[in-house]
């Protein structure tokens, strides 16, 4: 097993890691990502409850197996616990969290007021979304707010944190420190342009890609042969999504349901020829990872499986895409802080 | 019958591909429409001057009229007051129920229509078939700020009209207008 980076410690785990040189976040991800290590996140189920608890029962499966943990926030539009409570809980105990925001539910107040909260919680890092339409939820009567899209909200991010202000020209006096993400699906039309909406993005301030669940590689493969020649995977971390498929009978309905995912005939095909289905899908998901590390400007893997959380450190033991590393863990304790640094404290 | 989205947006249902819509047309025509379009706006930025002369407010509310017809018509506006038509292959990115003004979000269908909509071909798609037809079509990698709302139902030809002409006029400095 390899040790703990020490550069993946602060003097509390409760607080944001000491500032490094060219990073602009004070978080993990983002240095793992910077040391090129091969990075894992995995989303997190919300709960549907107050109770605190259910949060840190969630999360003991990924812990040791991940570099950051996905709030969702209101994902496929239902409602649950809020991304920013998620992280707050979880930062407090130390885990690396990414925030993750959709314009659905906030306006542009809403959005700016939420990412200074989240900063002073301890959130390194934020996923920027469009987020689902409101008739794919519980609540298809809802008022879709939709204020800005999910490029002018990383735009809107990265000038409260480059420049000082919000949208508004108003100064912020501490600006967050944020590692900025942003969703890619390059599995949905129009195909060409996907690579061009990527750089856009960058554009716009995106340092780190987690991706819609990849379950077409040739596809995936094209894309990225466009992404490399636009010089696009030096300029951001592109983190593919994948994930395991319980059925042969939930990956048709979650093609047929849920927007964004595509799963080809094949996939569904091995699912219903195995003997034991679930076993198949997280073969299959293993693969995929093992593929997927394999592709020139692949930074890492974003694990979604839902309401399958109990399987992620399995999974990403048997791709064994972390190479003996053992992201952070709770039981992990600080290298020796020089005597030096524990004056300055 | 057909629920419709929270969003419907008022008298306009959604465009179907089974029928005939101008909207359509006009994509197909993209290049054909920019030419025109940049002909019409070389022309109102050289009547601006006069526009000055009778008060912008005075003809505000005349001409978004006429513009809301225009535009209506062709391209299914919305009056967004903030028109990028020429950066998204003559394709209104407002008719996008997401209101999407930089690109598709994620829900495309494979057949390439809407996620909210499953009928309508997805406005973007459009954009981008469009702009491959269209000389300046690359604009459409260009990063659209967030809309200003406050601009909706107003006339994006009179606000072109007055702020090229006075680039032109005065030079870029004195572009010292109160938005943004």
């Amino acid at each position: 097993m390899i040790g703990p980076h020490p550069d993946d410690f602060g003097p509390d785990p409760a607080a944001p890691l000491p500032d490094l040189p060219g990073h602009s976040s004070r978080g993990r991800l983002e240095r793992v990502l910077r040391r090129g290590e091969f990075a894992v996140t995995a989303e997190l189920n919300p709960p549907d409850s107050a109770d605190p608890d259910e949060v840190y029962q969630h999360v003991k499966a990924f812990e040791g197996w991940v570099d950051g943990i996905n709030a969702t926030d209101g994902s496929g539009a239902h409602c649950h616990m809020s991304s920013v409570a998620i992280c707050a809980l979880l930062t407090r105990v130390g885990f690396s969290v990414v925030l993750q925001i959709s314009c659905r539910d906030h306006n542009r107040i809403a959005i700016q007021g939420n990412v200074l909260g989240a900063s002073a919680l301890g959130v390194a890092n934020v996923l920027c979304l469009t987020g689902d339409g409101v008739q794919c939820g519980d609540h298809p009567e809802a008022k879709p707010v939709f204020d800005l899209d999910s490029i002018s909200l990383l735009q809107t991010v990265r000038r409260m944190r480059d420049e000082k202000q919000f949208l508004s020209g108003r100064k912020i006096t501490a600006p967050p420190r944020l590692f900025l993400g942003a969703a890619e699906n390059p599995f949905a039309p129009p195909y060409n342009y996907r690579p061009l909406r990527l750089a856009k993005k960058i554009a716009a301030g995106a340092q780190f890609i987690q991706t819609q669940y990849c379950f077409d590689l040739p596809l995936f493969e094209r894309f990225m042969a466009r992404v490399r020649d636009l010089g696009l995977d030096r300029k951001c971390f592109i983190l593919a999504g994948v994930g395991p498929l319980a059925s042969a009978r939930t990956a048709r309905w979650m093609r047929a349901n849920v927007a964004g995912v595509h799963i080809p005939d094949e996939i569904i095909a091995r699912l219903e020829g195995a003997k034991d289905q679930k076993a198949e899908g997280k073969a299959i998901c293993i693969e995929m990872i093992q593929r997927l590390r394999a592709i020139q400007g692949v930074a890492g893997v974003h694990v979604m499986a839902y309401r399958q959380e109990e399987f992620v450190s399995e999974i990403v033991h048997s791709s064994g895409v972390l190479e003996g590393r053992t992201p952070w863990r709770r039981d992990f304790i600080a290298p020796a802080v020089p005597v030096e640094q524990l004056q300055a404290l | 019958m057909r629920v419709p989205a929270a969003f419907e947006p008022a008298g306009k249902p959604p465009r179907t591909r089974g029928r005939f819509a101008l909207r359509f047309w006009s994509v197909r025509h993209a290049r054909l429409l920019e030419a025109i379009y940049a002909g019409f706006e070389r022309g109102l930025v050289r009547l601006a001057p006069w526009f000055g002369r009778i008060g912008w407010g005075r003809i505000e509310r005349p001409v978004a009229a006429i513009e809301r017809i225009a535009k209506g018509a062709l391209f299914d506006c919305r009056m967004c007051g903030a028109c990028i038509l020429s950066s998204t292959g003559m394709s209104c990115p407002m008719n996008c129920p997401k209101n999407l003004r930089n690109g598709p979000c994620g829900g495309v269908r494979g057949n390439g229509n809407c996620e909210v909509y499953p009928e309508m071909p997805c406005v973007w798609v459009e954009a981008w078939n469009g702009s491959r037809t269209m000389r300046a079509g690359d604009r459409i990698g260009e990063v659209q700020p967030p809309v200003d709302h406050r601009l909706k139902g107003m006339s994006s030809w009179l606000r072109v009209a007055r702020e090229k002409s006075l680039a032109a006029g005065q030079g870029a400095a004195s572009l010292a207008q109160p938005r943004r």
